[in-house]
């Protein structure tokens, strides 16, 4: 078995008993009385219930001596069944090799919140921890019974606990049976899940596979064509399906001609108010139906509007929440009345895609009373919700399935697939595939909202900022929920005429200036349409995250540029957490950067080149981005040459992971920055695949990437998902000021925007 | 060319079509301008070419064909012939790996790993054309390919390691 084995391929009960027959080791120098009493307190044959507060919903010890660690997080490419392995492995003190991550099914593991907010070390890991500590613990107190010796005389190496003289195995222990422990449960579900047991987890000096650059081994799978996808999942008597949606936003089918389609073997409709499919036994036939399919759409009114007019509607819509976060410190108002100067800006960030690598697939499979569903989605246990309120049936009879899909990146199109084949399949009887095409992967999919930002600061007579205020309005982030457990959530709900209810949600910079006067607020405003709706948001990798950091990060330059400040010294002048000083000390050094106002100044002729900072905090995490680029100035062509990226999560768990998972930020981060929006006319929107929607090619990708890591044994362990995707746009838009002296305040930097800015 | 015959059941469209694909000659039944990559998945069991866009923008679905890197979502099952597919199960196994398959579990390359088909299929046809190619050479062969996870840097990383294992 490797570490990514999926879940579905054997039951629970399956796999504690692999690797031989049940061992219940009785010996001296303690009664039979005992060791059975024991047994009882802490092993059992029959499964515990799969709650939060079981350790065995978490840590299996199987025959063989082997670990299960039972996830209910998902690993989105990042390496987390590496890192979870490690943390398990490290406090169980078994070798890293014989712990097996099983995640995302929801027969095999509770509701830790799914792929979730750069959550799955940071929140997942915890629990992992102090999970596996628990078993050990347990594991020592069993063995010390056994040999007849104090539970603090023993050691414990690669699974087996030894007094020095006598040894016994875990798997001799309670391998092939639960663990019949109770943990000390918060009582929360999903990301907040908190279950710890009496064991006090290692210290961080103890460790030896925590920290190590130990390699993905679900990596050597995929390289040799052996991992199945979603997309690969097959059933017998499966129906291929194709959705059908509005040309025009808004418009339902009013006449379906299945006669359109009668020479096609096997192709069938079906029909739910808006909800429309087509069905074929060969996915072949199923595309060709869906392209064969002659439909009469109502008539409606054009429901968006025209996109040139979009940050006009953004700063014109009224404003239906407004939220001031955090304290604001001193009085801003008057702060700005006394100014001695006033600096302002706007900025503007697009709609964007999740644009997964592969449109969604689903399949759902209904038998015997009981819905499976295998999904990409990188919530399952919401899927697992969401096809119980969607098909109407007990959560107990549905069981959902986290198979690998092409990127998830958020709340992406995922889980509107999973509730159309749900819904399919109980209209047919048949199990059912959904394969969304392009199209729909691209123009479908929850979009990333779009904002403006409005920065202003204060600056007294000495040229000393003395007020900061900042501002995000823009659609929610949550037209939809981030997951879909709810109808009003999922385009099958929406075509099934549950209204679309549109959540109030935003965001500020997270950062630690200090100035006299700083307020910080957000408003949100309605969406484009409130009903299935191409242009519904939600969350897109690092939710609102560059978009807001674009903005204050970019203005914290403005503001230097100004005063005639190296854009370093300005920040530094005002941040006073010590991590926050550390990363852009870090990054700065790395890049060698030599202090000085920008812009450069120095350069003439058609390429130029500069460089830009920016610095954000996320949930614990700290990260500073240096970025080298190159401006064509004849064609706008911008090129991030070089990024140095110092990040600070705390406890490093392992180095290379995070790495590759940095480097994948930065250019996502880049592709954002330079390439991505999404483009829609009255009727729809209208980027619907790589030509309308282009991202960052390889010839255009960094040179270099050079990233530190500042590991901080001492501190827990925080996301790394997200955070150095966040302050990316800044940076880049920070040096193209400092090679060209021109501020580009809207994203993204495409090479018709730049070179008219430059013009 | 192909060796064709009608049937006359309901399936009166579908055509007999022989495939050579990682070696081994099979016959399916399909419509001649079903695109390879449906051959590939659902009637020879060969899942790892992936529908990533259906439009050839993206190379999930590559595989070769006589060894040129072909977008499978795109040619018509009854453009293949007898030219010879070999898709990525048939590119290299662990145990003997071709060394752009080798470099890319050495560097680590994939995280979702969706799009693996387009990158390490057209480098291996790349670097069976040219040995020692710079890292420009490496670009514009690779030019057009999307990965949106942005493991771009460790692609690159691994294609020269590979041209080093192959030089």
């Amino acid at each position: 078995m490797t570490k990514m084995e999926k879940a579905s391929t054997f039951s629970r009960r399956a796999m504690l008993k692999a690797g031989g027959a049940l061992v219940v080791s009785i010996g001296m120098p303690i009664g039979l009385d005992t060791v059975l009493a024991i047994n009882t307190a802490y092993a059992q044959g029959a499964k515990p219930p799969l709650t939060p507060d079981q350790l065995s919903s978490f840590i299996a010890i199987n025959a063989d001596g082997s670990v299960s660690a039972f996830f209910g997080k998902m690993d989105m490419g990042q390496g987390l069944f590496t890192a979870i392995g490690q943390i398990v492995a490290e406090e169980l003190d078994v070798p890293f090799k014989s712990v097996k991550v099983i995640m995302g099914d929801t027969a095999t593991s509770v509701n830790q919140g799914g792929a979730s907010g750069s959550t799955g070390v940071q929140n997942g890991g915890k629990q992992m921890r102090v999970a596996a500590a628990e078993a050990r613990r347990v594991l020592v107190e069993m063995a010390a019974q056994k040999l007849g010796v104090i539970p603090d005389r023993v050691t414990v190496t690669d699974g087996v606990v030894s007094d020095g003289e006598k040894k016994v195995s875990y798997a001799e222990l309670i391998g092939g049976r639960y663990f019949n422990v109770q943990l000390d449960w918060n009582k929360q579900i999903g990301n907040g899940l908190y279950a710890p047991g009496k064991a006090k987890p290692k210290h961080p000096k103890d460790y030896k596979v925590v920290g190590q650059p130990i390699p993905r081994d679900d990596i050597a799978p995929i390289v040799y064509a052996q991992t199945d996808y979603c997309t690969d999942v097959t059933r017998p008597g499966m129906l291929h399906a194709r959705m059908i949606r509005p040309a025009f936003a808004g418009a339902v089918p009013v006449k379906v001609d299945e006669s359109s389609i009668k020479d096609i073997p096997g192709a069938k409709v079906y029909q739910e108010k808006g909800f429309l499919a087509v069905l074929a036994d060969k996915e072949w036939d199923a595309i060709k139906a869906a392209e064969k399919l002659k439909v009469e759409w109502s008539d409606v009114q054009p429901p968006f509007i025209d996109q040139k007019v979009l940050y006009d509607h953004i700063r014109n819509a009224p404003v239906r929440k407004q939220q001031v976060e955090g304290k604001p410190t001193g009085d801003i108002e008057e702060a700005f009345k006394t100014a001695a100067r006033v600096i302002e800006a706007e900025y503007e960030w697009p709609f964007q895609s999740h644009a997964c690598m592969g449109p969604a697939c689903a399949l759902v499979e209904i038998k015997d009373g009981l819905v499976t569903c295998w999904t990409g989605s990188q919530k399952p246990h919401y899927v697992q919700n969401g096809i119980s309120n969607t098909l109407g049936t007990p959560t107990d009879k549905v069981h959902a399935i986290w198979v690998v899909g092409p990127g998830s990146y958020g709340r992406s199109d995922a889980d509107d697939a999973a509730m159309d084949a749900a819904v399919l399949a109980k209209a047919t009887g048949r199990p059912v595939r959904v394969q969304y095409t392009r199209e729909q992967g691209t123009g479908w999919d929850p979009k990333g909202p779009a904002s403006i930002h409005r920065a202003r600061a204060a600056i007294d007579a000495s040229g000393k900022v003395i007020a900061y205020e900042f501002l995000s309005k823009g659609f929610s982030r949550n037209d939809v929920n981030t997951n879909g457990s709810q109808p009003r959530d999922t385009l099958a709900g929406h075509f099934r005429d549950v209204a679309l209810k549109s959540g109030d949600n935003f965001g500020v910079p997270a950062e630690s200036y200090e100035f006299a006067n700083k307020r910080m607020l957000w408003e949100t405003i309605p969406p484009l349409l409130d009903r299935a709706s191409p242009m519904r948001s939600s969350h897109l990798r690092d939710p609102v995250g560059p978009q807001i950091h674009f903005a204050s990060e970019s203005f914290m330059d403005e503001v230097a540029a100004a005063l005639n400040v190296d854009p370093i010294e300005l920040r530094l002048r005002h941040l006073k957490a010590p991590r926050d000083i550390a990363v852009i000390k870090a990054a700065a050094k790395k890049a060698g950067w030599q202090s000085r106002p920008s812009p450069r100044r120095d350069q003439t002729g058609t390429k130029v080149s500069g460089r830009g900072m920016a610095y954000a905090q996320r949930n614990g995490t700290t990260v500073a981005v240096v970025a080298d680029v190159e401006v064509d100035r004849a064609s706008g062509k911008i090129w991030a040459r070089k990024f140095t990226v110092a990040h600070d999560c705390g406890l490093v768990i392992n180095p290379d992971g995070l790495k590759h998972t940095i480097e994948g930020n930065i250019v996502q981060g880049v592709s954002r920055t330079l390439w991505e929006e999404v483009k829609f006319d009255t009727k729809s929107v209208t980027s619907v695949d790589w030509l309308t929607y282009p991202i960052l090619d390889i010839t255009e990708a960094p040179e270099t990437i050079d990233v530190v890591l500042i590991n901080r044994p001492e501190l827990p362990a925080t996301g790394a998902g997200e955070p150095s995707i966040r302050p990316v746009a800044a940076a880049i838009a920070n040096a193209i000021f400092d090679a060209t002296g021109v501020r580009i305040r809207r994203v993204p930097f495409s090479p018709d925007r730049v070179k008219a800015a430059l013009a | 060319m192909l060796p064709l015959s009608f049937r006359e059941d309901e399936h009166a469209m579908t055509q007999k079509i022989s495939l050579n694909v990682n070696g081994k000659t099979q016959t399916i039944d399909a419509d001649s301008d079903m695109p390879l990559l449906y051959a590939l998945r659902n009637d020879l069991g060969l899942n790892n070419p992936h529908f990533g866009c259906g439009l050839a923008q993206c190379g999930a679905c590559t595989v070769h064909l006589d060894g040129a890197a072909i977008r499978s979502c795109i040619t018509p099952v009854s453009a293949v012939g007898d030219g010879k597919v070999v898709t990525l199960a048939g590119l290299g196994t662990p145990e003997k790996p071709h060394p752009v398959q080798k470099a890319y579990v050495e560097e680590q390359v994939p995280q979702c790993g969706y799009c693996i088909n387009g990158w390490v299929m057209t480098a291996a046809a790349l670097l069976n054309r040219n040995k020692k190619p710079s890292d420009a050479d490496i670009k514009n062969a690779l030019t057009g390919l999307k990965c949106r996870c942005g493991t771009h840097m460790a692609i690159m990383r691994a294609v020269k390691r590979a041209a080093t294992m192959m030089g």
